[in-house]
């Protein structure tokens, strides 16, 4: 059988992705030794991208089937990266909500990069001051963008990090030829087995210091949804699957409410709107909630959602 | 006319980084640099977040250890909070730093830093990788992969989320331990353990005495480090302690984490979005890699360094084997891998302590009754990459105000600007190079990584 070939590539992010890649687990041996052929990836393989001895003056990639791509976009060398992928790539997936929504770097995008640096390079309680940095460094783009603002991505996997489950479910359909592997469009309390009663009556929302109720020898059908209980969840606005293909949501399963790290159920949904529908019908004024914005867009500020404060 | 080599991107670590090398019309080194090309701004933009929501967010600075800055920033969101821990919950986070250290160690010494050794340096970028060593071993490569994999699942069967956790809360823990869990995770880490004891054991006898030659030479400077010990004897701590910042030649000053900002100055290069923190003590930060000023390191041979001991007794027995070796401080960088290895033993014992614990399946894991208030505080645990350092304060309702981090890659970003240096000088004489010298220097960064 010919192996299929793989170029890998992290932007603006933390590598979470390619340790879910690995926790793929016992199956990823046999996928290394029997199909996969990985050409690029920098967190394994040695490929350089100005030739081995670092002599060639145009970044290159070599050719593959499948590029599978990491983090946002957030300074001039990540885009040319992405670029350079797309250009050598039949297939691009969008690994991890960094690369479908720009994640929790596109938290940036409230703020000022004059701020950060300011407090960076001048104000902090340790740093000398300093001017900021130019030398031999790509410089930063105006925000943190999401891939699908530079490029098309045939196949988004979000997720932070995105289940093993749904990674291996990509690769073994694209091995089998398909390549219209898709995300469920539904949210994570379809896939939560809590108890919802539905009642009215939440008068405050409780933050994280407060704790669920519930009984830890009790499996979680037994425990009461924890919006209900008044904990700010974010399940009813966020995309299914951080359980896998058939588990429960995990931060449910650690008894703590979800905070979006799949980012919203469908493309072009607007979680922010929609959240404030489902804090009314349980009963709560949504005016009164704290810090609106990074809770509900979170993990999804490029696309121009989180944009800088006054 | 000199020229660049422009060795991009630094491969088989964990993160985003250059090395230029600057070449003179002879052919020698004149400059080597390595620069850190992102700056995703995690100081700036957990302003005005509820400082609660804090430990996750800021766990996503690392995909490798997630749980570290978890922890640290509990620890910091506690204290701006005033809340004070009931053991089990203190006893739990530290159960999973432990049990998250375990894979990691696993995978960097197995998958990312064996290659150079068991492939060797010189071998092609090809094969010199993963699936090499798939190819050289299979049987302990699918060991290996099964180790690595149980480690983490039983991590997130119990704590939900193994990376980018969850479970660790302002006031403890999110749930408690069950005693079937507990014996659970007992005979898995029994297996792990094992297992650790047999890498480290196959490092020393099999892996390492080939490159002792190049153990003596690559990336070697003298140096400072950095570390945590328990307060009551000196031992090597990794979740609870206090910092210890040694000098080149074995002599220390120890302090709490609150008084990180009267030792550790950080100062800024124009040609590295990466600050470099130094020793403020030791006078203003030189780079000069045969005269070292104010310059420090992290990580596991760091914190063999500083301590006095070993918190377990079977990495005590490894400790012992090492020091004799090499003596304390010890100053060669890819002892880093060694000493990675000793710390690997201490995970699986003190994982095995903590769960013969009776307190471990307690059921006061989180404080009660926490309320909002202005506070400050400064939370650290040790790191793969070392120690990190999360500085917060707060305003009445508990939002946050300033954020200060120094985490593991920070503090050895000097560190590993002169061992690039010193092996590049060393490597690289009248003109001559390939990619099996360009990869030498690039260990010499790798030893670093978590």
């Amino acid at each position: 059988m010919t192996k299929v070939t793989v170029a890998e590539e992290w932007l603006n992010s933390c590598s979470g992705c390619e340790i879910a890649i690995l926790n793929v687990g016992d199956v990823l041996v046999d996928l290394l030794v029997n199909n996969l052929d990985f050409v690029h990836i920098p967190v394994l393989i040695d490929k350089k991208y100005f030739g081995q001895t670092g002599e060639e003056k145009e970044l290159s990639i070599p050719e593959a089937v499948v590029g599978i791509v990491s983090g946002g976009v957030r300074n001039e060398e990540h885009k040319e990266v992405l670029l350079e992928m797309r250009k050598k790539c039949q297939i691009l997936i969008a690994l991890g909500t960094c690369a479908t929504n720009g994640g929790i770097p596109a938290l940036l995008n409230m703020y000022s990069d004059e701020d950060l640096k300011q407090f960076y390079y001048k104000d902090s309680p340790t740093t000398d001051p300093a001017d900021y940095p130019t030398e031999h460094i790509p410089p930063l783009l105006d925000r943190c963008y999401a891939l699908d603002e530079f490029v098309k991505v045939d196949l988004s996997l979000p997720g932070c990090p995105p289940h093993p489950d749904w990674i291996a479910g990509a690769i073994l359909a694209l091995l089998d030829g398909k390549t219209d592997y898709k995300m469920p469009e539904r949210s994570v309390c379809d896939a939560c087995p809590t108890i919802r009663e539905s009642k009215k009556g939440i008068e405050d929302i409780k933050r994280l210091y407060e704790s669920a109720e519930f009984d830890p020898e009790k499996p979680l059908n037994e425990m009461r949804c924890l919006l209900e209980q008044g904990l700010l969840c974010l399940g009813p606005v966020t995309c299914v699957g951080c359980g896998g293909t058939k588990g429960a949501p995990r931060c449910i399963s650690a008894r703590v409410p979800c905070r979006g790290c799949y980012g919203p159920i469908r493309k072009g949904a607007k979680p922010l709107v929609d959240y404030m529908g489902a804090l009314a019908s349980i009963g709560f004024d949504p005016n009164k909630m704290l810090d609106r914005r990074g809770y509900l867009s979170r993990f999804s500020g490029a696309h121009g959602v989180l944009k800088k404060l006054g | 006319m000199g020229k660049t080599l422009n060795i991009a991107p630094i491969t088989r670590i964990e993160g985003h980084a250059s090395v230029s090398i600057h070449l003179d019309d002879t052919g020698n080194v004149s400059d080597a640099r390595m620069h850190v090309l992102s700056l995703r701004g995690f100081e700036q933009f957990v302003l005005g977040r509820p400082v609660e929501e804090v430990p996750r967010i800021v766990n996503r600075i690392c995909g490798i250890c997630p749980w570290q800055h978890h922890l640290a920033s509990n620890k910091a969101a506690d204290e701006c909070l005033g809340v004070e821990l009931p053991p089990t919950g203190k006893k739990l986070r530290e159960l999973c730093q432990m049990m998250a250290y375990i894979p990691d160690k696993i995978l960097h010494f197995y998958f990312l830093a064996a290659p150079d050794f068991v492939l060797g340096p010189d071998a092609d970028y090809s094969v010199r990788n993963v699936v090499g060593i798939v190819g050289a071993n299979p049987e302990l490569a699918k060991k290996v992969v099964h180790m690595r994999y149980k480690g983490q699942m039983m991590l997130e069967k119990f704590a939900g989320k193994v990376i980018h956790p969850i479970a660790g809360v302002v006031g403890g823990f999110s749930k408690p331990l069950l005693e079937e869990e507990r014996k659970e995770i007992l005979a898995g880490i029994q297996e792990l353990k094992d297992f650790c004891v047999f890498t480290i054991k196959f490092a020393r006898e099999e892996v390492f005495p080939k490159y002792l030659d190049a153990v003596k030479i690559l990336g070697v400077f003298p140096s400072g480090y950095i570390g945590t010990v328990r307060p009551s004897d000196g031992a090597l701590e990794l979740y609870d302690g206090e910092l210890r910042l040694m000098d080149q030649n074995g002599n220390y000053d120890q302090f709490k984490y609150s008084e990180y900002v009267d030792y550790i100055g950080e100062h800024t290069e124009p040609w590295s979005y990466l600050k470099f923190p130094y020793a403020k003590k030791w006078g203003q930060l030189k780079l000069d890699e045969n005269d070292p000023v104010g310059v420090y390191r992290s990580n596991t041979l760091a914190r063999i360094n500083v301590c006095d001991k070993m918190a377990t007794p079977m990495a005590q027995e490894e400790l012992d084997i090492f020091r004799k070796a090499f003596g304390r401080p010890t100053h060669l960088t890819l002892l880093y891998h060694w000493a990675r290895l000793i710390e690997l033993v201490q995970c699986c014992e003190r994982a095995e302590e903590l769960l013969n614990d009776p307190e471990i399946t307690g059921r006061e894991y989180r404080a009660k009754n926490i309320q909002p208030r202005a506070g400050e505080g400064v939370g650290c645990v040790e790191a793969p990459r070392g120690t990190l350092i999360h500085h917060y304060k707060t305003d009445d309702n508990g939002m946050v105000t300033m954020a200060n981090l120094i985490v593991g890659t920070t503090h050895n970003n000097a560190p590993m600007n002169l061992s690039v240096k010193q092996a590049a000088k060393a490597l690289i004489k009248d003109g001559k190079y390939d990619q099996g010298i360009l990869n030498r220097v690039e260990m010499a960064i790798r030893a670093y990584d978590p």
